[in-house]
């Protein structure tokens, strides 16, 4: 028989695993005790930051996490909406970041994987996917290796899933040049009586362990993902899974089918901290204790220590309680899916995690103490001190030549077309697929109803840089904008927030503004914060990436009957801007800036909060009242860009007289606003629906013609459509060498 | 519809046939060895059985295959879309072979087809010369065989969708319209006798107005209303 030998268990063996001392202190304290090994790691993994935000907890309080659509906040594997017909939506989005910059193709693969895992263990199809994504620049060490695996990793995993990947956005900067950022975003649809939880319960009823065999692959993962990286970080690529989509797409179909079997208590896939977190965190909802023979564990290899079964992060891999004697029904679903079962164990009313392995008892831990209970920090928080200077305003130079500085901006990786990204993803397997990927939000079909979903990731890591509470709250206002401008409502948000280092009381100033910005944009928008994640560490060798909270919202839009588009259909449509018409003049953190001249400086553009809810609400009455054709937010790049994309479409040309006091504001990035088209016949009903609602509207200029025309003070600019398209469709895979 | 694991447009192909165009239609496992009276067989798109080893070549191995080819054999009606037209293609129930994409990338974007034949099962309610707009999303469509076999396959009309331009001209090798590299551009080829068809790209991604394009509906209505009227007669293919 092998003899379990372990090493010594000190207080510096638990700082080698990311614990402190007083974290160590702890334990031993709950204990009363030194604790095993095993027990060590089990620990080290629920603390680390990854697993138990310990430094984010008493600031995500802050988020509103109701409203009138919320079933299922924040605490479970995804949120869940009520999206009307009887119908719920669970959505989630989770970072991939570390795992991603070491290994970018399994990386990004897991990344998918484990958020698909999220909302499929709650008992939803998985119908949709996003990805935000952040690189550095294409030509920093590694970043086009970096680019393609990720793209192929995500593509890879979504395709042979058959979940389609509807949108998304890719952002390039410096800052992520040694820490790129993956945020997957997954979506599904389940009927409202059929929401599964992760909540164990009934003394005796049985754990059964589901899926993929377990191996020494990603072990320690959530630990890695919580240490900024130094020089040495590729040593960590043992740390990084490996995903099998097909085995994923065999899982999701036998968990739904188990779950119709009404044998299933409580289900929870094994992602972050594999088998510790997902028994741990099952057993610590339901306040109860459990019994785990960790000889049934289903191994890829013989040998493994209890210590690296209950740390692997092996992948497509299911946790489960079942009803006592009802066990085999689970099982038989799984096996006629060609998956392997595992009776792992049973539900306690101990409240204690007892693991045996060779008739040794490995561990005896009190749960709720090292999951609820979980050390909390309120860590130092101050603003940067060169954040004056970040802030101060910047020379805007002027603009000459409107359409060559157009042409410049849609000629960087920042602002070009995305496509040669998405064409790589499945964006229209299971037939939902309205508006894919390219638009404002994508829009899906909920079969069965004449109401779509609607949904966009958006942030804008420059504005939260130099004011991360307006950036935040930006990122959530163009959120609901984009939403707006398919006539969408939003009925909720998940984040993912992506920053550095918080033992700096800067990053934590930074993590905490943007919070805040964010929590007051929820509010008055009415999107409440149903599911997220947080992704501290993101540093390498001590420059932190730009603060990047990621938003994915989701949003419903009531009939799909008179779905606009974000491009121009049209000849002789007349195109209106909404919102402030003067341009405003704010250049702080804005891509003009940035992109053609090198200047990331200035406070980025204000945020008005009632004018966005004003816009937003006269949008979804457009929209639904059929009197768009065509609506398009500004964002980075202002108006011009926004022209610019709206030609793409069917390549139509556009004349319009810019309302500007001066060439410059074609680029100002005022927010709160968006160019729409109408019928010339329709016109009327719009601007007279525009003053009724308190938005400024400005007819700009009439839909026609195979040029981009645009007028100012008795001048006048034209270029071919064809032109401006051909230098924005090429110039990324141009940039990446393709 | 043959649900293999790993097929993923199943449940796609199966709203089409049930909830557009109101037909019984039903899954078949894998490990089926009848089709249970069924008299048009799918098979749908996906990965099966991951498509380890090769697109199509564990699945050709799998028991309902061997049903599906005596289906064949009787004059049954098959259609075999993307991943089950790479499994026709492992199976010989199509001859040649798929290749990666020119480009070695998943491509997932709208093609044009060009009807070669209007005289197939499948395309009776289609037009020669019409070209349709439909979505392919693969990673292995670039089809191949010997020029002999490919001289042969066009001697024999068993070529029934083209890749061309949006106006119906050749596209030859250009990869903005032959995206995967297919030799001779083409998309989908039936059996001598014309009751089996595969293609790579996915008329059931195109059947419903509100998806903005139909063009992959008439496709299926063609073959339904051919089992209707053969059923009525007394005849064609499958059991009842």
């Amino acid at each position: 028989m092998t003899v379990l030998q372990e090493p010594a268990v000190s207080a510096e063996l638990a700082r080698s695993q990311g614990m402190t001392e007083e974290e160590y202190e702890r334990l031993r304290q709950i204990l009363g005790r030194e604790p095993s090994y095993t027990e060590l790691g089990i620990t080290s993994a629920l603390w680390s930051e990854h697993c138990s935000y310990k430094s984010s907890k008493i600031y995500l309080k802050e988020f509103p996490t109701e409203g009138p659509h919320v079933l299922q906040g924040p605490g479970e594997n995804a949120g869940v909406v009520d999206v009307g017909h009887g119908w719920v939506a669970v959505f989630k989005m989770e970072s991939h970041n570390h795992p991603s910059f070491i290994e970018p193709y399994q990386g990004s693969m897991t990344g998918v994987g484990g958020i698909l895992r999220d909302v499929f263990t709650m008992g939803a199809r998985p119908i949709a996917c996003m990805d935000s994504l952040r690189f550095g620049d294409i030509d920093a060490p590694r970043m086009r290796f970096l680019i393609d695996g990720v793209v192929r990793g995500i593509g890879d995993y979504g395709n042979c899933v058959g979940i389609p990947t509807v949108g998304g956005e890719t952002g390039f900067h410096p800052s992520y040049n040694g820490n790129i950022l993956v945020n997957a975003f997954a979506l599904g649809v389940a009927r409202r009586d059929r929401i599964f939880n992760a909540r164990a319960s009934g003394v005796g009823n049985p754990i059964l362990y589901a899926g993929s065999r377990t191996g020494r692959d990603g072990i320690h993962g959530a630990t890695m993902a919580s240490e900024s990286f130094e020089a040495e970080s590729e040593a960590k690529r043992p740390t990084v899974q490996v995903g099998d989509p097909f085995t994923e797409k065999i899982l999701l179909e036998a968990c739904l089918d188990a779950m119709r079997t009404g044998a299933i208590v409580a289900i929870q896939d094994m992602g972050a901290a594999g088998l510790t977190s997902s028994t741990f965190e099952m057993a610590g909802r339901g306040g109860m204790g459990m019994r785990l023979d960790l000889d049934q564990v289903p191994l890829r290899e013989a040998g493994l220590t209890p210590y690296e079964m209950m740390l692997s992060e092996s992948q497509e891999r299911m946790v489960l309680v079942a009803k006592r004697g009802r066990e085999e029904e689970v099982a038989k679903v799984f096996r006629r899916w060609g998956l392997e079962v595992a009776p792992l164990g049973e539900v306690t009313a101990t409240g204690r995690a007892v693991l045996v392995w060779h008739g040794e008892t490995v561990a005896d831990m009190p749960i709720l103490p090292l999951t609820q209970e979980a050390p909390v920090y309120r860590r130092p928080a101050e603003p940067p001190a060169d954040l004056a200077e970040r802030q101060r305003s910047p020379e805007v130079p002027a603009v000459a030549d409107p359409l060559g500085d157009l042409a410049r901006l849609l000629a960087t990786p920042e602002l070009a077309s995305k496509r040669w990204i998405w064409r790589q993803y499945d964006h229209t397997v299971r037939t939902n697929t309205v508006l894919g990927p390219g638009g404002d939000a994508a829009v899906l079909l909920l079969k069965g109803t004449p109401a779509g979903l609607a949904m966009t990731s958006d942030v804008n890591p420059v504005y939260c840089y130099l004011d991360p509470r307006r950036g935040g709250a930006q990122a959530v206002a163009e959120a609901v904008r984009n939403l707006a401008c398919v006539g969408a409502e939003p009925v909720g948000l998940t984040d993912c927030l992506n920053f550095g280092n918080p033992e700096r009381p800067e990053i934590l100033w930074q993590f905490r503004e943007a919070i805040r910005g964010m929590s007051e944009a929820c509010r008055v928008l009415g999107a409440p914060v149903i599911s997220g994640n947080v992704s501290f560490y993101n540093e390498t060798e001590g420059r932190s990436i730009h603060p990047t909270p990621t938003v994915g919202m989701v949003g419903v839009i009531p009939d799909l009957a008179h779905l606009p588009e974000a491009h121009f259909l049209a000849a002789a449509d007349r195109i209106v801007l909404l919102g402030s018409a003067g341009g405003g003049g704010e250049f702080g953190g804005s891509a003009y800036l940035r992109l053609l001249h090198g200047v990331e400086q200035g406070l980025p553009p204000a945020v008005d909060l009632n004018a966005e809810a004003r816009l937003a609400a006269l949008l979804r009455q457009l929209v639904a009242q059929g009197l768009l054709h065509t609506a398009h937010d500004l964002s980075e790049g202002g108006l011009g860009v926004a022209l610019a994309e709206a030609c793409f479409g069917r390549l139509l040309g556009a004349e319009v007289e810019l309302p500007l006091s001066s060439l410059a504001d074609l680029f100002s990035e005022t927010q709160a606003r968006a160019i729409v088209a109408a019928r010339p016949a329709t016109l009327d009903r719009l601007l007279q629906a525009a003053a009724a609602a308190g938005v400024p509207a400005l007819e700009i200029g009439t839909v026609g013609g195979a040029d981009l025309v645009l007028r100012a003070g008795g001048d006048t600019w034209r270029t071919p459509v064809a032109d401006l398209h051909e230098i924005w469709s090429t110039a990324l895979p141009k940039a990446l060498g393709l | 519809m043959v649900v293999f694991p790993g097929s993923n447009c199943d449940h796609d192909v199966y709203h089409v046939l049930k909830h557009v165009l109101g037909q019984e239609a039903f899954f078949l496992w894998h490990d089926e060895e009848s089709l249970k009276g069924a008299e048009l067989v799918v098979l749908p798109g996906g990965f099966a059985y991951g498509d380890y080893l090769r697109a199509g070549a564990m699945a050709a191995l799998s028991p309902v295959m061997a049903a599906v080819q005596r289906h064949a054999e009787a004059g049954g009606f098959v259609l075999g879309i993307c991943n089950g037209f790479q499994v026709l293609l492992e199976s010989h129930l199509l001859p040649g072979a798929m290749r990666r994409n020119q480009n070695l990338r998943f491509l997932c974007q709208d093609v044009h087809l060009r009807v070669e034949r209007n005289d197939l099962p499948f395309t009776r309610d289609l037009a020669v010369g019409q070209v349709l707009r439909m979505p392919i999303a693969h990673a292995e469509g670039n089809y191949e065989d010997s020029a002999e076999k490919l001289d042969a396959l066009e001697a024999a009309g068993q070529v029934v969708f083209r890749y061309v331009r949006p106006d119906g001209s050749p596209a030859g090798n250009n990869p903005e319209w032959n995206p995967n590299g297919a030799a001779r551009a083409i998309a989908g080829i039936a059996n001598p006798r014309g009751n089996v068809l595969g293609l790579m790209p996915h008329p059931e991604r195109c059947a419903e107005e509100i998806l903005g394009n139909t063009d992959g509906l008439k496709l299926f209505e063609s073959v339904v209303q051919l089992g209707a009227k053969a059923v009525a007669a007394g005849g064609y293919g499958g059991r009842r």
